[in-house]
């Protein structure tokens, strides 16, 4: 964890950026200024984290639902455990696929151990997508379900620090 | 609470800037300067148009994007099988909870799934216990045992 730690000024800079960058010419001078340090600094900071994997990336966030993908269906499968991390890979490198995770089941009620999140601007185009991941996993697929998102009853975005 | 139903007008530099910019700032004095030259904009039109974008919701923001749990903290996907007749009051619940951060309803026995988002590990096991005590409903724990891809990037 020694290379992912954060120290004081780190968690400063999460806390003054989460919410997103200034809107001036010179965002990481503001953001010094803001948190008490240098633009040299902050920009270092930035690009360490980014390394690390602590930034994912930096840049436009967009909302799928206003782009259009009002459909978003969390597809769910059951697959064996000694093929899920192969499989994972392969669903996961899918480009309409935006997150793909291995979860624990929970049995009886919920067998099903791989998740692949896909968006789409209708019920049809989710459904083809799903199609085509059902088609790559092939005989592997011991059960398989979709669950739509029906309603959002809270979206705040997920704050690191504060 | 509903989710907005029309997506938003913008026009193609507004698409070349959603599509281009997903990743990749850079990380120099004059940020918006270098993206805008790349796209062939100016500087204060790019700064605009980012503002725009985020003002009518097509960004939720303009930023660094983190890994919470590489920052040290813990998520969780969690689910309940929560009752037709308490589904508002259930939902109120965890509106009022700083540690969910998304909720949505989704068509399942199991209709309500949301992340839950803390500063420990810890702190996940103690959003459940609250969440199981105000509610009296059980709390399922899906956190993530690997990720295979975030790509979290969309073609505007």
């Amino acid at each position: 964890m020694t290379d992912t730690a954060l120290d004081t000024l780190d968690r400063a800079l999460v806390a003054a950026t989460q919410e997103g960058l200034p809107l001036t010419p010179t965002p990481y001078a503001d953001v010094a200024a803001r948190i008490g340090t240098t633009e040299a600094d902050v920009i270092a900071r930035l690009a360490r984290l980014l390394d690390a994997g602590i930034v994912r990336r930096i840049g436009a966030v967009p909302n799928h639902y206003r782009l259009g993908l009002s459909h978003n269906g969390m597809t769910v499968w059951d697959v064996a455990d000694a093929e899920v991390d192969r499989l994972g890979a392969l669903i996961g490198a899918l480009d309409f696929v935006t997150h793909c995770y291995r979860r624990p089941r929970a049995l009886p009620d919920w067998p099903y151990n791989l998740f692949a999140m896909v968006h789409g601007r209708s019920r049809d185009e989710v459904e083809a997508k799903r199609a085509e991941i059902a088609a790559l996993l092939g005989t592997a697929v011991r059960g398989s379900d979709i669950l739509y998102s029906t309603r959002i009853l809270k979206k705040t975005g997920l704050r690191i620090v504060g | 609470m509903r989710q907005p139903v029309a997506p938003a007008v913008f026009d193609d530099v507004d698409r070349r800037i959603v599509n281009a910019l997903q990743g990749g700032f850079p990380l120099v004095p004059r940020p918006y300067a270098a993206a805008a030259e790349a796209l062939g904009l100016a500087e204060d039109e790019l700064i605009a148009r980012i503002g725009a974008l985020t003002a009518s919701g097509v960004l939720s923001r303009f930023g660094p994007m983190f890994d919470a749990e590489k920052a040290g903290g813990a998520v969780s996907l969690a689910a309940m099988v929560v009752p037709a007749d308490r589904f508002d009051e259930v939902a109120a619940v965890l509106m009022e909870m700083p540690a969910i951060a998304h909720n949505y309803e989704r068509c399942h026995t199991l209709n309500m799934w949301f992340v839950i988002a803390t500063e420990t590990r810890a702190g996940i096991g103690a959003a459940q216990r609250e969440i199981e005590k105000k509610t009296g409903l059980k709390v399922l724990l899906f956190p993530k045992v690997r990720e295979y891809f975030i790509g979290m990037r969309v073609e505007a």
